[in-house]
């Protein structure tokens, strides 16, 4: 390579870097080179373009009404899984149960740029506030966690295995990973009928070590597949921390090697969220190939109800709820923008009664009829 | 406004605790997320959170007590006041009300007759194939015919397929249909499992089922299990076929027959024809099947020549097994290319005076048990000659079904021939006492006959 070449390749490199550092505030990674020569070399292929865009503007300029949706979507989420929390205790809810409480910002944000009707989304098995994200209706999603007729598997999923055809939901899998290139088998049908659809596919950061994830990466940008890949990076694979687990702790790196662009996010700003979001679906529904954003966040609780969460702190945890929240960064956001407290109020009262409703139907739903035991099994008859 | 605090459950398996410590007093006010106490479970010491908000008024059960059942009132929190009176939050309903257990009532499971060859009709043009050429032109039918279906794999299309089963596929139906993967039998198991979720009808080739270990998470985890846990919602209508069992000199590693793992899975359908009239009208129902279909092949038997009839659509019901030899004297049970072994040993029998009746399974899930005690009831004896090991085995499921359903029928213990129980080893004489041969169904045959 002449030398010219390798030194324009280096200062472009230092430039986004220090765009990414400057930008992603809440990051201390950002003080190596973002790219390796040879990828930022190549004319076709800049790495961190993508970055450079969402660096120019980081945050979705939402009308307050807009910001109220989002607002009253998180926080929905949050008050649905405090309440299955609760459902656990109680028993009522058995086997594992992942709470997404931290991480409404991920699903709410991403939701939000979507095109309903068109798009796919598929997730692992911390699936609940993805699919309240989505719009689906609560009761039957508290209903299936109680394992009843009215839930939205019919009680034969349970907290891990929920879908939706009907708002292009494919699930929650309890696979590690098994979502991946599921996700890319969503995105190729998209590109195969040629319907302008994406998938939006999300793993977590113990997932991103999965092989097969690498081997999607490889076909995905081989073949061009219209899909966003979404690492929500929560810091823990269960109890095994993302230093410890990690080689590459940068998750938006891991498409360097297939040459998928990667987008570095605080996965605690819905508004960020959605306008990177913006640049990434833009990207793929252009037929760019995929993309791969990475959302740094945190979940509150343990990886499931039986996790003591021994491996952190009690002041880490706090430390990211007083200073990370993403609702109470929307709400103080909202006031500041003029909205009254008792209006805020008003809507957590109206969450707080629609959650109870739909554990109260969850509770007071019959359970399947024992002919459901053979439903399902197969398609056809044989 | 008053919200009992009940000892919660926290831990699938957690029927009572130790309320270790309390981080509240009575008086405290209390909101979301503060921690209230620590309560030690089977598994671990676990911090229990506030979900509402107001001040603890009685602590009923005090810290350092032992057993405490789940769902016991452990505290009371009074309500803040606020107007979020609507309905009561927290743990208003008993436990005493969860859910009750299953009725006693027994579900009947639902059976479904197996529907049987359609007639070939008479004055129908009988032509010579192969089972490569059955099995391509299988797919190039419904290709025709559906434009959802599609064929990917390790070089299925500019190598015109590994065993050329997907020859000329390529040119006819391009670059969009028939699709070269990389050596990454995982991801692609899984994208055409997801093409199948997402409506398209996709054909994986394997290489051979041997490398399907690799993607076994998918064909099981993902195809099989998910149109259940949706509550039938999401189809998977995904054929995942290739090369299944012994060829030759391969070795351990590319030998194994891997229809007893898939026919033990609920979800899936497994059919492993033997001859080129199966193998199409089979693989044609398999690619119109809504449900996700493992289909074994035999490398062995591509290259081998058999009838076809000349017909515009050749389709044949899954799980309906085909007696291909009628005989009066014992049942020879077999699939795949235990089939070919087995009417050479039927031939062997007739000189030596027995009538030996061969059946060729063909799907092996759902397995036709119907024609298998049917034939067992006529000829009271049961042989199943099987390519692959005998533990777990079909043989063995076979086996099962004539003692719990057709023992009184039995005149000698059923048999089993399969390979012997070791690794298929390389070297030529090894191999060769390793497999099933049809001089030891000859054998085996006689001993049920007693003779």
């Amino acid at each position: 390579m002449p030398c010219a070449v390798l030194r324009r390749a280096r200062r472009r490199n230092d430039l986004l870097a220090k765009a990414a550092s400057k930008s992603a505030a809440s990051s201390k990674k950002n003080a190596e080179p973002a790219v390796t020569d040879s990828a930022a070399s190549d004319d076709n292929f800049a790495l961190r373009s993508l970055q450079d865009e969402h660096a120019r503007q980081k945050r979705f300029d939402a009308s307050t009404e807009e910001f109220l949706e989002f607002y009253q979507k998180m926080l929905l989420i949050r008050r649905f899984e405090e309440r299955a929390g609760q459902l656990y205790g109680l028993g009522l809810i058995g086997g594992f149960c992942h709470l997404y409480i931290g991480q409404e910002a991920v699903a709410v944000g991403i939701q939000s740029a979507l095109d309903e009707g068109k798009d796919s989304v598929i997730t692992g098995y911390r699936d609940h506030g993805h699919m309240l994200a989505y719009g689906i209706d609560p009761k039957i999603i508290m209903a299936e966690l109680t394992g009843r007729q009215a839930g939205i598997s019919h009680g034969k999923g349970g907290s891990m295995h929920m879908f939706s055809t009907d708002h292009a939901f494919y699930g929650g899998h309890g696979i590690v990973g098994a979502q991946v290139p599921l996700g890319a088998g969503l995105a190729f049908a998209h590109k195969y009928r040629e319907d302008g659809g994406v998938c939006v596919a999300y793993f977590g950061d113990g997932a991103a070590n999965q092989g097969q994830v690498y081997e999607t990466f490889n076909m995905a940008s081989l073949w061009g597949l219209p899909i966003v890949f979404v690492i929500e990076n929560n810091q823990y694979a269960m109890g095994t921390s993302v230093k410890r687990s990690s080689a590459e702790t940068h998750f938006y790196r891991r498409g360097t090697a297939f040459r998928i662009p990667g987008m570095q996010v605080d996965g605690m700003d819905v508004l960020e969220v959605r306008q990177a979001t913006e640049i990434a679906v833009k990207h793929v529904r252009e037929g760019n190939g995929p993309v791969l954003m990475e959302l740094s966040t945190y979940r509150y609780r343990g990886h499931s109800m039986s996790d003591p969460a021994k491996y952190r702190t009690r002041e880490e945890v706090d430390g990211v709820r007083q200073t990370r929240d993403p609702i109470e960064h929307a709400k103080a956001e909202l006031i500041e923008r003029g909205i009254a407290e008792d209006k805020l109020k008003q809507i957590d009262a109206d969450i707080r009664a629609r959650v109870t409703e739909a554990a109260d139907f969850a509770e007071n739903s019959p359970e399947p009829a024992p002919s459901e035991l053979y439903t399902d099994v197969l398609v056809g008859s044989y | 406004m008053s919200i009992e605090l009940k000892m919660p459950a926290l831990s699938p398996t957690m029927e009572e605790g130790t309320l270790s410590k309390w981080l509240v007093k009575e008086g405290d006010e209390v909101k979301s997320g503060d921690i209230l106490a620590e309560i030690e479970t089977d598994k671990a010491t676990m911090e229990f959170e506030a979900v509402d908000e107001g001040t603890i008024g009685k602590i009923v059960v005090p810290e350092g007590t032992e057993g405490v059942k789940v769902g016991t009132v452990i505290a009371v929190i009074g309500g803040d006041g606020e107007a979020v009176s609507a309905p009561a939050p927290a743990a208003a309903p008993a436990p005493a009300e969860a859910p009750a257990p299953a009725p006693a009532a027994k579900a009947e499971k639902p059976a479904a007759a197996p529907a049987a060859d359609p007639e070939i009709p008479a004055g129908t043009n009988m032509i010579t194939v192969t089972v490569r050429e059955a099995l391509r032109d299988a797919m190039a039918e419904e290709m025709r015919r559906d434009d959802r279906v599609f064929v990917m794999g390790e070089e299925v299309a500019e190598y015109q397929g590994a065993y050329k089963v997907t020859q000329g596929l390529l040119e006819e139906f391009g670059a969009k249909r028939v699709i070269d993967t990389p050596i990454t039998e995982y991801g692609f198991a899984g994208i055409g499992t997801g093409a199948a979720m997402g409506g398209l009808r996709p054909i994986v080739e394997f290489m051979t089922f041997n490398f399907a270990m690799q993607a076994i998470d998918h064909i099981i985890n993902s195809a099989a299990k998910t149109n259940y846990m949706s509550g039938g919602q999401m189809r998977c209508p995904v054929v995942f076929r290739g090369p299944n069992g012994a060829a030759s000199r391969v070795g351990a590693q590319h030998s194994q027959n891997y229809g007893p793992w898939y026919a033990s899975v609920p979800g899936l359908i497994v059919i492993a024809p033997y001859d080129a009239s199966d193998a199409k009208g089979l693989l044609k129902a398999a690619i119109r099947c809504d449900d996700p279909v493992v289909f074994l092949e035999n490398e062995l038997v591509y290259g081998r020549h058999f009838e076809l009839a000349q017909l515009d659509d050749h389709v044949l019901p899954i799980g309906k097994a085909r007696i291909v030899r009628e005989g009066k004297d014992v049942t020879i049970v077999s699939y795949s290319i235990g089939v070919g072994l087995a009417l050479e040993a039927a031939e062997t029998l007739a000189g030596e005076g027995i009538d030996a009746e061969v059946i060729d399974l063909r799907t092996l899930r759902p397995l036709d048990t119907e024609t298998v005690l049917k034939s067992l009831a006529k000829t009271n004896r049961v042989v199943v000659a099987e390519e692959g090991w005998p533990q777990c085995s079909i043989a063995s499921e076979i086996v099962a079904v004539c003692m719990e359903q057709g023992f009184d029928d039995l005149d000698a213990p059923v048999a089993r021939v399969c390979n012997e129980d070791v690794p298929l080893p390389y070297a030529a004489n090894l191999e060769k006492m390793a497999l099933v041969d049809a001089a030891r169904i000859v054998e085996a045959a006689k001993k049920v006959c007693y003779r």
